[in-house]
């Protein structure tokens, strides 16, 4: 029964992978820009919750200090859009990628300032506790991870099919021009992207952070969840959430079957056979480039 | 500000555009070499390492500035060029001078393979593709222990030519001038590659693509060959620092380096040999004023020695944010229109170097 735990633990990464990978994807379908310091997103929202919620900080209630992390994580990536990436509007797409590897070292450098480089665990109420289910024991957080992301995708998927903000973000995403004609506020909207990115990474980095300790370097873990983005498609949502799932089923399952030293390679692998054989991954959404 | 008559061909691809700018090249040469007598052994190493990095600078630039393709994992070139050195001098006996320019074809060899199947990638998924190259880099020199030894990390030799030794502490101003002269033909090489015609299309694909495709350029196979060029250069770049670094493993090509690499030549200025040169200065220089900077305000705090990890990486970070915002051509663009202002004094205008508003240009396949 030990591979339904593995399929367990693996979807529970995956889902934490697909997460980030998502806000990699909200931000390039809507701006088209790649955002590299998303997995640092992720650990600037974990970090925040940590220091709303341990009681060496502020020693705030779990269920309190979640929607604050997730609100400022938010505000974050309003102010970063407005401030910085605004400025970038027309530059191309490796000024943007080099940028925001940029800002990834200094979020690393601030959080290790704040917070410390030891590894700190988060004090929440759904770890380390088990849940018996068909004979088998299963993670209580596992469980919980795979929950919330099943959740956000539903929110997210209704939000861009029928809200109105949704929809604004989808046409302005589709084609620029046209959304202006529309009478769209497509700056305006990117920055809502960013926060919206932002918020996403929160979740995905207080899901992370309730099944094991944090530390600053745990924002390089963008990097995978980047190859899943790719494995998944890069222009679709589904896509990377697929893509996280592949790479955390990869991961534990290459860990038992294969000889150490080749398991931790085995993402990027993957990573670089779709990009030779179907460089626009699984979920491509591909047509004619136009000159 | 002088204006070039030009009365032949010629003088659009001559390696000066003037007798005055020679002269100051020559100059410049003449100071690099009085450079051991004016400054101390300490110093000369330093100089060393910045050579060394400039190389690896111009490589990558080959490929970035010229070619308009971004690499985020030329550290796993400079760790071919450097294991391939090592290798061939440990295991077959080579000398430096045989193994030297063999570790910088191994290496491009390697990146020209690696480049076929990624020509066709553009802007993201390139950089992502080469990102999976410097990662897996890392996992294949642990796996192929019994060749690399793997985590133990192996020792490079002395530099012998002819009988002659080069080392670092014994005889840094040795070193000094072989990497002095080894610097240079990677400049000549890189200027004549610029005049030539193989490098007029890679400026043609940075440029435009489909313009390229449509003045018969075979863009795939330009690209793979700029790919190769740029990781045979930067391993000729990783095989001196393995001998400059004297031991080496793994971790030391990591992520992190190619990331580094990257935004030297961008804080450099992007498409010139100056900014590969100027952005080896900001890489090679930087933890020695950082530290500098520490003992000066120790001296005034008197607060004993404050070691903040990851204070280098975050002034590095802040830098090139400041760049890439304030001025996206690097130190080279702020030099370049510093250098303007005095030529044309007082007729400078502010907007002169502007370019037009520009629009998103997407690079998505749509």
């Amino acid at each position: 029964m030990d591979v339904l735990q593995l399929i367990v633990s693996g979807l529970a990464n995956g889902c934490v992978y697909g997460l980030v990978a998502m806000g990699f994807v909200l931000i390039y379908k809507a701006t088209e820009a790649v955002n590299f310091a998303q997995g640092d997103f992720m650990m600037l929202g974990a970090f925040i919750c940590l220091g709303l919620t341990n009681p060496q900080f502020m020693g705030l209630p779990f269920w309190v200090s979640v929607p604050i992390a997730i609100g400022i994580m938010g505000a974050f990536g309003y102010a970063l859009d407005l401030v910085v990436l605004r400025r970038m509007f027309g530059q191309s797409q490796v000024a943007i990628i080099i940028l925001t590897i940029a800002l990834g070292f200094v979020l690393r450098f601030v959080a290790g300032l704040i917070w410390g480089h030891e590894p700190i665990s988060l004090a929440s109420p759904i770890a380390g506790r088990d849940v018996r289910f068909l004979g088998v024991v299963l993670g209580l957080d596992e469980m919980m991870v795979i929950a919330v992301t099943v959740v956000l995708t539903v929110v997210l998927y209704f939000y861009f099919n029928r809200t109105k903000l949704g929809v604004a973000m989808q046409a302005s995403s589709q084609n620029q021009l046209a959304a202006y004609y529309m009478g769209i506020p497509v700056k305006r909207i990117h920055s809502l992207i960013w926060a919206l990115a932002g918020m996403v990474a929160a979740v995905a980095g207080i899901l992370f952070a309730s099944k094991g300790s944090i530390d600053p370097s745990i924002g390089l873990l963008g990097i995978k969840a980047f190859a899943a983005a790719v494995i998944g498609g890069f222009g679709s949502l589904p896509g990377a959430l697929l893509g996280g799932i592949i790479v955390g089923l990869i991961e534990p399952f290459s860990g038992r079957y294969m000889p150490s030293g080749y398991s931790q390679i085995m993402p990027y692998l993957l990573l670089f056979i779709i990009l030779v054989f179907r460089p626009h991954g699984i979920l491509a959404q591909v047509h004619q480039k136009k000159v | 500000m002088r204006t070039v008559f030009k009365t032949s061909y010629d003088a659009d691809i001559n390696l000066f555009k003037h007798s005055a700018q020679r002269n100051w090249y020559i100059l410049l040469l003449a100071f690099a070499l009085a450079l051991p007598f004016l400054i101390s052994s300490f110093a000369i190493g330093e100089a060393t390492n910045l050579l060394i990095w400039a190389i690896a600078c111009m490589g990558l630039m080959i490929l970035v500035g010229q070619t308009g393709q971004a690499s985020l994992g030329h550290a796993a070139f400079l760790a071919v060029g450097c294991y391939a050195n090592v290798l061939l001098q440990e295991r077959l006996g080579l000398p430096f001078i045989l193994s030297f320019p063999l570790a910088g074809l191994i290496a491009g060899v390697a990146g020209a393979l690696i480049a076929m199947p990624m020509t066709k990638l553009h802007g993201v998924y390139l950089a992502i593709g080469t990102i999976a190259i410097a990662i897996l880099t890392d996992d294949f020199i642990v796996i192929a222990t019994p060749l690399t030894n793997g985590v133990m990390g192996l020792f490079a030799p002395d530099i012998s030519i002819f009988g002659y030794g080069f080392n670092r502490y014994g005889n840094p101003v040795g070193l000094y001038y072989l990497i002095l002269g080894i610097t240079l033909l990677v400049v000549l090489g890189y200027r004549n590659l610029q005049r030539s015609p193989l490098g007029r299309s890679f400026a043609a694909i940075r440029d435009s693509e489909i313009s390229a495709q449509a003045m018969g350029v075979n863009v795939a196979r330009t690209k793979a060959v700029a790919f190769g060029i740029s990781a045979g250069v930067t391993g000729l770049a990783g095989a001196l620092m393995g001998h400059f670094a004297g031991i080496f493993n793994n971790e030391t090509f990591n992520i992190i380096l190619s990331i580094q690499l990257l935004l030297a030549i961008v804080i450099g200025g992007l498409g010139t040999i100056h900014g590969a040169f100027f952005g080896a200065a900001v890489i090679a220089l930087l933890p020695q004023t950082i530290a500098m900077g520490r003992d000066f305000l120790n001296k005034f705090m008197a607060s004993g020695s404050i070691a903040i990890p990851g204070l280098e990486a975050a002034i590095f970070g802040g830098i090139l944010i400041a760049f890439i915002l304030f001025e996206p051509q690097g130190i080279y663009g702020r030099w370049f229109k510093i250098r303007t202002w005095f030529e044309l004094f007082p007729f400078y205008r502010r907007d002169m170097f502007r370019r037009q508003k520009s629009y998103l240009k997407t690079e998505r396949m749509r």
